[in-house]
């Protein structure tokens, strides 16, 4: 049988494996509309680049949640700890060249991650959901009471930040530069999140989530694992929030918030998680939501949303990208097969 | 080689006031076809658990190859050689079949911590768990998940994921358990298959299994070991009769 296989990458049954890292041509969509939006709705790019900075943080949870299946409330920690690293080293004119600005925040918010991961990935559900809460608000509560350095309640406004590649500077009213940067950062985050989703590692978390057991009976070193990727996510989480400081050019209080941890979380279950794209659809979903529902019920549109969360954990646990899944294999994949 | 592959000296383990084993001492020779048989709450498992470094003894050691491995945990002893299946699938079931075996695979090999290349391009890891879900007949179904199997095929694929960790010591933790008769063949065959140089400990309660497959048996009863010996012998020993296999003969086509 073996020897009418030439290798074993051509067998027919290794081809799901051995093909799914291969780019496919819609996933060159989300960055030709991200370029279209550019051009289109040059009056929109400040907004945009703030939903671009929610993509990264919805993807920086991704890997966690749906990824390796930790499941925290406190992810608003790290990306608090990127925009308030951002946010000193422009306020007291320390450092302000963005870009490396931003490895600083990633290496601060990894720091956190790490440290805060080796004591918490001890425990599993709802205890390590508790403690991710907590790390967040002792976090909030030392910028809060640390108000000499971080501004306290007011935080850091007016963030001096230098032109990326010394060239293309930050102008508060045209978002321009905001917008081109935010897009290049969250496309350089996403191709290592693709990459490091579909390598070994990538695959031994998604073992993790699956069955806990059998990786320790396989003889995976699980919570060095499991904190390696929490560490990976804080970073990436650092550098969302040291993104959104760049671009709103100030800091405050609610970058560390519970409202911002709970708002990724609802991002990602709407957009679907475990799936790299459900960050991107997630957070489009919640704008678009949040903005339609505040124009028909502006006292109430949370109503809506918490309603539409319902349905979603009730009939669409996979989110929207699971949905667009069920529908492509009962009617698309149909068409295909002959 | 005189020395036995895995071997335990006085083991124990208590659960509060429930010895639920006591002072147990086990050879298992090179290449061994060793069954352990027993009734239902006689200790196996949790000695099963002792020996791959699930659960700490309570006293006594676990020595391979004359090595002390007592204080090792699970995934050093997984390094060294012994792996096991379980007596309910543990099986990634969301993932192909190639899937589970690779990730087995790739985690022996110390892969696993590489981040930066795609598993679709690591041939030598694809080209290995091709191999053995080929050795056991699953090649062509490599391709499916867990899930859309049945259950002896989800049996097979739990043993796939055991053999990927090429283990010196290999504990078989019931693995017909719950497959209907008509597939329980499969499992058999494929176990009957197992290279010689695998020393093999299997618990089994299906006694046509035990006596087609062992070339030793040990019951245990209470968590002590009540006889050991040759199939032949155990079958003949009354008082094993009396305990054990009298109710067990009651039951044909155990499931």
């Amino acid at each position: 049988m073996s020897a009418a296989v030439p290798t074993a990458a051509d067998h027919p049954g290794a081809r799901g494996l051995v093909t799914r890292h291969r780019l496919r041509w819609w996933e060159t969509l989300p960055w030709i509309i991200g370029l279209g939006i550019y051009f289109a709705f040059p009056d929109y790019l400040g907004f945009g680049a703030e939903l671009l900075a929610m993509i990264l943080f919805a993807l920086s949870l991704d890997l966690a949640l749906g990824y390796a299946g930790i499941v925290t409330l406190g992810h608003a920690a790290f990306f608090g700890a990127g925009a308030y690293t951002v946010g000193m080293l422009a306020f007291y004119e320390i450092w302000t060249e963005p870009i490396t600005s931003l490895l600083l925040a990633a290496l601060v918010a990894a720091i956190i991650g790490f440290l805060s991961g080796l004591v918490l990935l001890r425990t599993r559900g709802l205890t390590l959901l508790m403690l991710t809460l907590c790390t967040m608000a002792l976090l909030q509560e030392a910028a809060n009471m640390a108000r000499a350095y971080t501004g306290g309640f007011d935080g850091l406004p007016d963030l001096a930040i230098a032109p990326v590649f010394g060239v293309f500077e930050f102008n508060p009213l045209y978002a321009n530069t905001q917008y081109l940067y935010s897009l290049g950062v969250l496309l350089v985050c996403f191709i290592f999140v693709r990459t490091l989703i579909y390598s070994p590692f990538g695959q031994s978390l998604t073992g993790i989530r699956e069955n806990l057991l059998r990786m320790h009976a396989i003889g995976s070193p699980v919570r060095r694992r499991l904190v390696i990727c929490y560490t990976i996510s804080a970073a990436l989480a650092g550098i969302a929030g040291g993104l959104s400081a760049q671009i709103n050019a100030f800091v405050n209080l609610s970058a560390l918030d519970l409202d911002r941890a709970a708002t990724v979380f609802i991002v990602l279950i709407l957009g679907g998680y475990g799936r790299l794209y459900g960050a991107f659809v997630g957070a489009v979903a919640y704008l678009a939501l949040e903005h339609f529902l505040a124009k028909i019920y502006p006292t109430a549109w949370q109503l809506g949303l918490g309603l539409l969360l319902v349905m979603i954990a009730l009939f669409a646990r996979n989110g929207i990208l699971g949905i667009g899944e069920a529908l492509w294999q009962r009617y698309g994949a149909r068409r295909k097969t002959p | 080689m005189s020395e036995p592959r895995l071997e335990t000296k006085a083991l124990s383990r208590n659960f509060g006031a429930l010895r639920a084993v006591q002072n147990i001492d086990f050879k298992l020779e090179a290449g061994a076809r060793h069954a352990l048989i027993g009734p239902n709450g006689a200790g196996k498992t949790t000695f099963i658990n002792l020996l791959t470094g699930v659960l700490p003894p309570s006293q006594g050691r676990v020595l391979l190859a004359g090595r002390d491995i007592t204080g090792k945990g699970q995934a050093e002893r997984v390094k060294l050689g012994v792996a096991r299946t379980f007596q309910i699938n543990r099986l990634f079931r969301g993932l192909s079949v190639l899937e589970n075996v690779s990730i087995a695979v790739a985690e022996r090999k110390g892969v696993a911590w590489s981040m930066l290349y795609p598993v679709g391009r690591r041939a030598d890891v694809i080209a290995e768990s091709i191999e053995l879900l080929e050795t056991l007949k699953l090649a062509d179904i490599a391709g499916h998940r867990i899930s859309e199997l049945p259950y002896g095929r989800q049996r097979l694929v739990e043993l796939a994921i055991t053999l990927a960790l090429r283990p010196e010591v290999l504990l078989l933790d019931e693995p017909a358990a719950g497959v209907p008769s008509a597939e329980s063949h499969i499992i058999l065959d494929a176990i009957e298959a197992l290279p010689l140089d695998i020393a093999v400990l299997i618990i089994e309660h299906d006694m046509d299994v035990v006596f087609r497959f062992a070339k030793h048996v040990t019951v245990m009863v209470s968590g002590a070991v009540f006889a050991s010996g040759t199939p032949r012998d155990i079958e003949s020993n009354p008082q094993v009769r009396a305990v054990y296999l009298g109710q067990a003969g009651q039951r044909t086509g155990h499931a």
